[in-house]
């Protein structure tokens, strides 16, 4: 009998550089499995609130359902409290939601990024199963491996373990950070083979949400 | 055969390791890894008046692309090349190995080789090995005999065709031979078959990927057209860049030493004079 | 695991304007447990040859005195030094050789050749040469270097901007690899001298 496996990876990338009235969300849009593309033109960013965007990569199906899952709760708090999520909040029900699936997780690997409650722009990068840590910047995906040591080098997170605690925000301004994510998917696409065709870039700032896309190489 | 001495091997695989590597494997749990692969496009046809191959220029290693450009088409005799896809390390010795007993029986005979030569020469080498040597080739090349286009699988076996695809995009590349070949094709329309052939792998197989290599072998004539089409760039970089200042990196040590500059010993004409 | 993390390694070379660097971290580790935070990689072979030998440690040293050994017989037997690109080959033979039973060592050369063209390749454990331009990289860390030096690398590099390009890329990549790191070797050559460097690096 054929074994039951309920998981697949469909690769791509997810990076979010947060700063001081930014956060620059970002992630290609290829969607594969073994050695075939499956679409070229597939979004990884998900927008869940006025100030919260949500990037994943992993099994595009269990992306899908976890996304529904928390735009309904959203609408839901909506409901009840008659205003937005605020992120930090998003942040706290997306790990919520992923440990409720401890024992048969959703096989995803997110950072969501957005502004908090002061404007200042905030990462918080997950595991599988819910762990999170809000940083300043965070990779996730096929390519993180390739993009988190040249965010070090460029952005270095303060020690959490330095007092009095240091800000988490990197320094960069925003069109320098939408430059070094341009750059490091460039990077991560010519050697991850699961990266590539095209990069979206979502930044929020206090005047809103801006989308732009560049192109990858599509080899 | 490595003995007490150590000396210089006269050749054949030496599997003294074997043993401790299996228990390697077997007490500590310790996994064997994987070698470097070219997940590869490589493809061949006959035209007109010889033989075109191609092949796509990404070694992969896992997901990871360990080389953007390297060379799948291998040169076996001046009239005679072979493209290889499987374990990078088999297909280049195997390749080497044969183009030099070619060689040999060149300078033996005086003739030039022949195809179905260097077709016999791999077989027989996969075929004892019985598939672990892991190289599926595209062999081309025109003799005496005429154009011929061979695959070669890694167990041994052999097909003689018109027009023929390998690797992990071999099925890619198959379709826009299936739909676009016909006899009698002219020299630029088989560089141009043979190149979206190959353009077919490198977008759609993952395993594929970088720039298109093509040679073109006729009567008495070979040409190698390296990177004969570079499809893929690099698109962004970034508009400042990084720049290292001398000194950010924190040094405990350092030495310098100073290379004596080799005497070069020159023959002069009255050296020897009395 | 596999056996390749067993003691945990990082070696890359870069090419720079008629020199080339070649750099490695200091752990020798039996899986997660730090043996000794000295542990040599990289090896001359004679004064503008030098390889780096990531991966299980046994078979790097034994790998390593082969070598010389084979070296030593060619300087006997022709009255010179081995071009890199012939040694290259000899290092690849001698892996291919145990192509069914092979040595746990991804090796990284980099070499001086005539008119002081630097000259870089790393091999997988059975000889596929792969030559590059511009870096190659091996070892537990081999990913984040890929990215690292991808991003980084700059072509013709004088030696200095080399040096610090290539630390810059060994540090930040070993911070992310639990097996590799405590310690950086920096090896720079150019046309008339060596120098050597040992970086200051997190040992955690």
């Amino acid at each position: 009998m054929a074994k039951f496996s309920p998981y697949e990876n469909n690769g791509g990338t997810c990076v979010a550089v947060a700063g001081d009235g930014y956060c620059v969300v970002a992630a290609d849009t290829r969607l594969s499995v073994g050695y075939s593309i499956l679409t070229r033109d597939h979004s990884k960013i998900c927008q869940l609130a006025d100030k919260c965007i949500l990037a994943s990569s992993g099994f595009q199906g269990d992306i899908k359902a976890l996304q529904k899952n928390l735009a309904a709760k959203e609408l839901v708090y909506e409901h009840n409290h008659n205003k937005k999520m605020s992120c930090p909040a998003m942040a706290q029900l997306l790990s919520n939601t992923l440990y409720y699936k401890r024992f048969f997780p959703y096989y995803t690997f997110n950072v969501l990024g957005g502004l908090d409650s002061q404007g200042k722009g905030c990462v918080f990068t997950y595991d599988a199963v819910g762990s999170y840590e809000r940083t300043g910047y965070s990779a996730q995906g096929t390519g993180a491996k390739l993009i988190t040591p040249v965010l070090d080098n460029k952005l270095k997170s303060p020690n959490p373990l330095i007092l009095p605690a240091r800000d988490a925000v990197t320094p960069l301004s925003e069109s320098e950070a939408v430059d070094l994510v341009k750059d490091v998917f460039a990077s991560a696409t010519e050697r991850d083979i699961y990266t590539g065709d095209k990069l979206e870039i979502v930044v929020i700032n206090s005047s809103g949400i801006h989308r732009e896309y560049i192109e990858l190489r599509k080899d | 055969m490595a003995g007490y001495m150590d000396l210089p091997t006269k050749g054949g695989f030496d599997f003294g390791l074997c043993r401790r590597n299996e228990s390697l494997a077997e007490k500590k749990g310790l996994k064997i890894p994987g070698f470097l692969k070219t997940g590869t496009t490589i493809v061949g046809l006959v035209f007109k008046d010889g033989v075109v191959l191609g092949a796509d220029t990404r070694a992969t290693e896992g997901p990871i692309v360990a080389d953007k450009n390297c060379e799948k088409i291998h040169f076996m005799a001046p009239n005679i090349y072979c493209c290889g896809a499987g374990t990078a390390a088999d297909t280049e010795a195997v390749t080497d190995m044969v183009s030099s007993q070619l060689q040999l029986h060149r300078y033996a005979t005086g003739r030039e080789s022949r195809v179905v030569t260097a077709l016999t020469l791999l077989k027989s080498h996969l075929f004892k090995y019985q598939g672990h040597v892991s190289a599926a080739l595209v062999l081309g090349g025109v003799d005496c005999t005429g154009p011929h286009l061979h695959t070669v699988y890694p167990h041994g076996s052999t097909d003689t065709l018109p027009f023929a695809t390998m690797g992990s995009g071999s099925l890619a590349a198959m379709s826009v031979f299936e739909s676009k070949y016909k006899e009698g094709l002219t020299r630029e329309e088989g560089i141009d078959l043979v190149a979206q052939a190959i353009s077919a792998g490198v977008f759609n197989d993952l395993g594929s990927g970088s720039n298109v290599d093509v040679c073109v072998i006729t009567k008495g004539k070979t040409e190698y057209l390296r990177n004969h089409l570079l499809p893929n760039p690099r698109t962004y970089v970034s508009s400042k860049g990084y720049s290292f200042t001398k000194g950010q990196t924190e040094i405990l040590y350092t030495k310098v030493t100073q290379l004596k500059p080799k005497v070069d010993v020159s023959e002069g004409g009255d050296a020897m004079e009395e | 695991m596999s056996i390749f993390e067993y003691n945990g390694s990082a070696v890359v070379a870069m090419v720079g304007k008629n020199c080339f660097a070649i750099a490695s971290d200091r752990r020798l580790g039996v899986q997660l447990q730090t043996v000794a935070t000295d542990f040599q990689r990289v090896f001359k072979i004679h004064d503008k040859l030098y390889i780096g030998l990531s991966g299980l440690a046994t078979d790097a040293q034994t790998l390593y005195q082969r070598l010389v050994f084979r070296h030593k017989l060619y300087q006997l037997r022709e009255e010179r030094d081995m071009k890199p690109e012939t040694f290259a080959s000899l290092v690849s033979a001698l892996l291919y050789e145990k192509r069914f039973g092979p040595y746990f060592c991804q090796p990284v050369i980099a070499g001086l050749g005539e008119d002081n063209e630097p000259f870089i390749c790393t091999m997988d454990c059975i000889g596929a040469k792969e030559l590059a331009k511009d870096f190659v990289v091996s070892g537990t860390a081999s990913e984040s270097l890929y990215g690292a030096c991808e991003s980084m690398f700059k072509p013709n590099m004088e030696p200095e901007e080399l040096v610090e390009t290539i630390s810059q890329a060994l540090l930040s990549s070993v911070d992310r690899d639990c097996l590799s790191g405590w310690g950086g070797y920096v090896l720079l050559l150019t046309p008339t001298e060596v120098q050597e460097r040992v970086l200051k690096a997190r040992m955690d």
